[in-house]
């Protein structure tokens, strides 16, 4: 089919304010919206820039906004899309060229939560013992490969880009309800702060950018919940 | 000039790399070197699971996933490197589990394990279930805790460099030169050590289940300063690639029990490995698809792929346990995988052969083990060698762990009785020269023919079953396309994120690549593994039971041979 894909850009070496180019490309529908990006940069406009890897929806790298939703390139096809495309970077990042955003100050956010297992006690000589239910208990977050689309989707990060964000919620709640997790109490501490969960306000924005299909607005209510009852039990 | 000191400098943070950065972090100077996000690695698409003989569901030793090994690599494994694997992946897996990756569990409370090609209980009898998993997603997981890890012990990154060129002197490393991908800089890092954790070259084949990153970087880089390249002719086609996208549907659907079938229904692996059935290694099943096709028992409109069958799993199996790939079929077949066959066809997958290395992660430059001092790598871009001629499934999990394990210790070891070398004069001469090069050319070709001819010409002459004929096809046209390289103009002349420019530079590695592979290929007169030659069609202990290592002597490539290390099992015939 043929299509129209008109796409922000912005070169800083060059441009003062970002323009809109529009491309005509034949693709089948089948394909994915990301080989249609690469087919225009290889034989159209080798300046057209984005980030792109595994192409197939797990490393997060081509989180995009296409006709105005954030999704992954390479987990869209073109039939999804139609035949007018509307590409831009995703909304709430700084912009360095074209549809590559600055993922650093969300990855500090990210880093914010401590992400990662906190457990002094000695661990055994085997594993630490989980029940499947346990472990189905955090599941939902484990899936998370921290492609910023939630974050980027949400008003609030908009309106104040200081904001701990979805992203960084959904990666402290995978550690809050691990069994084997003792950090609990301190990541709450951290997400009660003002710029922790309470900005959220519950727009579902990210629920439905989630390439991975994580109900995000849900791990984030868990994680209030956590804080209102001060129990990681209460689901 | 930018310059940077580390003792040690990483480059690559997949689970090999962060593996060795956490065993180093704290106590050293490090620093970790990524053309990505660490997240955005290729570790993270790796699906089934790490094999580790730990007995939770049923009986199993170390010794017989060390035989399993050593037979799945079709001899071609160094046996002393197979112990160590097969030992230390129980340690190394209760180490990820310690570091919190959610693995599935049994109803005690302890890791689940799974059934996984060529894992065999009592030296080949039946299927064992020896795999540790986190649903299907066990790479993703992997690198999401390692990663975890790294921020725990406040690992320095350099995120989005692409590395060009290693510092050498006097047949030591002193450092590496790379690009800062934001803002065109290049960077000097000087360093006692570089480990290269750079992963594998799978955009080589038009089909692949690899990522676009995964050019070859680290080992043409090494190629190109002298040191060889082992055992690249072996290279893994995993049997279940999607229909036309190549993207992985993992070995766990058919270690959870799904069947392939051919067009006329039949589930003709029985026919092939009658023990071990849709368990059989990937090198077997991957060419029992390719002759099931020949003989026209293809399937799909274009019968170049057959179907891999989950209907009869069940949706609670499926959903509980190889969600993420029913999805990929959902996504981009539009196929329900609950209610109809799955077509699938080999895919270009996993390099056996790499950067040679010693048991400790010492990058060896020849048949006599000589090492390079200074020089580590692991992972994939890696040959140490525990794959020999072809990987059992979940064995790179393994690899990754355990040796990025063993070379960030013996590093530790390493650095406290090594000093700087001084940096070669003008030490970023050849990587300035390498992007000038490209950048300033004014008029040539565009790229993308040559990168769409090499995946063509190794899909067609040097995949899944080869010949002289094809080989000798594709090492012409493998000249010719270096050759129009050197020609290439590029559009984008910026300093900023120019990821035009860095394709180019991936392309020439990526070349270099399969130039090795395919020489490899040329000179292995015999079929072991996954190097199938039908003018050849049977192993042959008496001339190739031995390491090809092939180095780049100017434009042309000389291969000499390493013995491979035997000892504790006699090569057999391999039947499953």
């Amino acid at each position: 089919m043929q299509l129209s894909v008109k796409i922000r850009r912005f070169n800083p070496d060059v441009d003062k304010k970002p323009h809109w180019e529009t491309y005509q490309i034949d693709a089948d529908p089948m394909d994915r919206f990301v080989d249609v990006l690469n087919e225009i940069k290889w034989r159209q406009d080798g300046t057209l820039t984005f980030r792109r890897s595994c192409v197939h929806g797990v490393c997060g790298s081509d989180s995009m906004r296409l006709n105005g939703r954030n999704m992954l390139a390479c987990k869209t096809l073109v039939q999804d899309l139609g035949d007018k495309i509307t590409v831009e970077p995703m909304l709430g990042y700084p912009v360095i060229k074209d549809l590559v955003v600055d993922m650093d100050p969300f990855m500090a956010k990210y880093e914010k939560i401590k992400p990662f297992l906190i457990n002094d006690e000695p661990a055994p000589h085997t594993e630490r013992l989980q029940t499947p239910e346990e472990r189905e208990r955090y599941d939902e977050s484990t899936k998370c490969i921290l492609c910023g689309a939630c974050t980027g989707s949400c008003p609030s990060i908009w309106s104040n880009p200081d904001w701990i964000g979805p992203a960084s919620i959904v990666n402290a709640h995978r550690f809050i309800f691990d069994s084997r997790d003792r950090g609990a109490t301190e990541r709450l501490n951290i997400l009660s702060d003002r710029m922790g969960v309470w900005r959220c306000r519950t727009i579902f924005n990210c629920t439905e950018a989630c390439p991975r299909g994580i109900h995000v607005t849900d791990t984030i209510e868990e994680v209030k919940r956590a804080l209102i009852y001060g129990d990681t039990d209460t689901k | 000039m930018a310059y940077h000191k580390f003792d040690v400098v990483i480059v690559g943070a997949g689970g090999a790399g962060l593996m060795a950065a956490c065993q180093l972090a704290g106590n050293t100077s490090i620093a970790v070197i990524s053309k990505l996000y660490p997240t955005r690695s290729h570790t993270g698409a790796a699906q089934g699971g790490v094999a580790a003989a730990l007995g939770n569901v049923e009986e199993d030793h170390w010794k017989w996933h060390m035989f399993d090994t050593v037979k799945g690599g079709d001899y071609l494994v160094d046996q002393d490197a197979a112990e160590v694997l097969a030992r230390e992946a129980i340690d190394a897996v209760y180490d990820l589990e310690h570091w919190g990756l959610p693995f599935n569990r049994t109803p005690d409370g302890r890791l689940d394990q799974r059934r996984f090609g060529g894992h065999t209980r009592n030296y080949g009898e039946a299927p064992v279930r020896r795999t540790c998993y986190a649903a299907d997603r066990t790479g993703h997981m992997i690198l999401q805790t390692m990663f975890q890890q790294s921020i725990k012990n406040q690992v320095l990154f350099f995120n989005e460099y692409l590395a060009l060129d290693l510092l050498m002197v006097d047949d030591a490393v002193a450092g590496v030169v790379a690009m800062d991908l934001r803002d065109g800089e290049i960077h000097t890092f000087h360093a006692k050590v570089v480990l290269f954790a750079t992963g594998g070259y799978g955009r080589a084949w038009r089909i692949t289940s690899n990522a676009l990153a995964c050019m070859g970087d680290g080992m043409a880089i090494t190629f190109r300063r002298g040191i060889p390249l082992e055992d690249m002719e072996m290279y893994q086609f995993h049997p279940t690639g999607l229909y036309r996208v190549g993207v992985l549907l993992s070995e766990a659907a058919r270690g959870e029990g799904g069947i392939l079938r051919n067009s006329e229904g039949e589930r003709f692996m029985e026919r092939y490995t009658p023990t071990l059935k849709d368990l059989a290694p990937r090198d077997m099943v991957s060419r029992a698809i390719v002759q099931e096709i020949k003989e026209g028992r293809g399937v799909t409109p274009t019968k170049d792929a057959v179907y891999l069958d989950l209907t009869h799993l069940g949706k609670a199996v499926i959903d509980a346990k190889l969600p993420d790939i029913t999805d990929f079929a959902r996504t981009y077949l539009t196929i329900e995988p609950i209610n109809e066959p799955v077509p699938i066809q080999p895919t270009a997958h996993y390099a056996m052969g790499g950067i040679p290395t010693d048991i400790e992660g010492r990058v060896i430059r020849d048949e006599n083990k000589t090492v390079v001092p200074g020089f580590y790598a692991a992972g994939e871009a890696a040959c140490v060698s525990v794959h020999g001629a072809n990987r059992l499934g979940t064995n790179s999990l393994v690899d990754l762990i355990v040796f990025g394990r063993r070379a960030g210790k013996h590093i530790a070891r390493f650095i406290d009785e090594w000093d700087f070398l001084p940096l070669p004069k003008e030490p970023e001469d050849f990587a300035r020269k390498l992007v000038e090069d490209i950048r300033s050319r004014d008029k040539g070709e565009a790229q993308v023919n040559i990168r769409n001819e090499l995946r063509d010409e190794m899909m067609d002459n040097v995949g899944v079953v080869r010949n002289e004929e094809r080989l000798l096809h594709a090492q012409k046209k493998l000249i010719e396309l270096k050759e129009r390289l050197q020609q290439v103009a590029i559009q984008d002349k910026g300093k900023t994120f120019n990821t035009e420019l860095m394709e180019v530079i991936e392309l020439g590695f990526l070349l270099d690549c399969a130039q090795a592979t395919t020489e490899g290929a040329l000179a292995r007169k015999e079929s072991r593994g996954g190097h199938y030659r039908e003018d050849y069609p049977k192993r042959d202990d008496a001339n190739f039971l031995k390491h090809t290592l092939a180095y780049q002597e100017r434009n042309e490539i000389d291969l000499r041979y390493k013995p491979v290390a035997l000892g504790t099992f006699e090569p057999q015939e391999r039947k499953y």
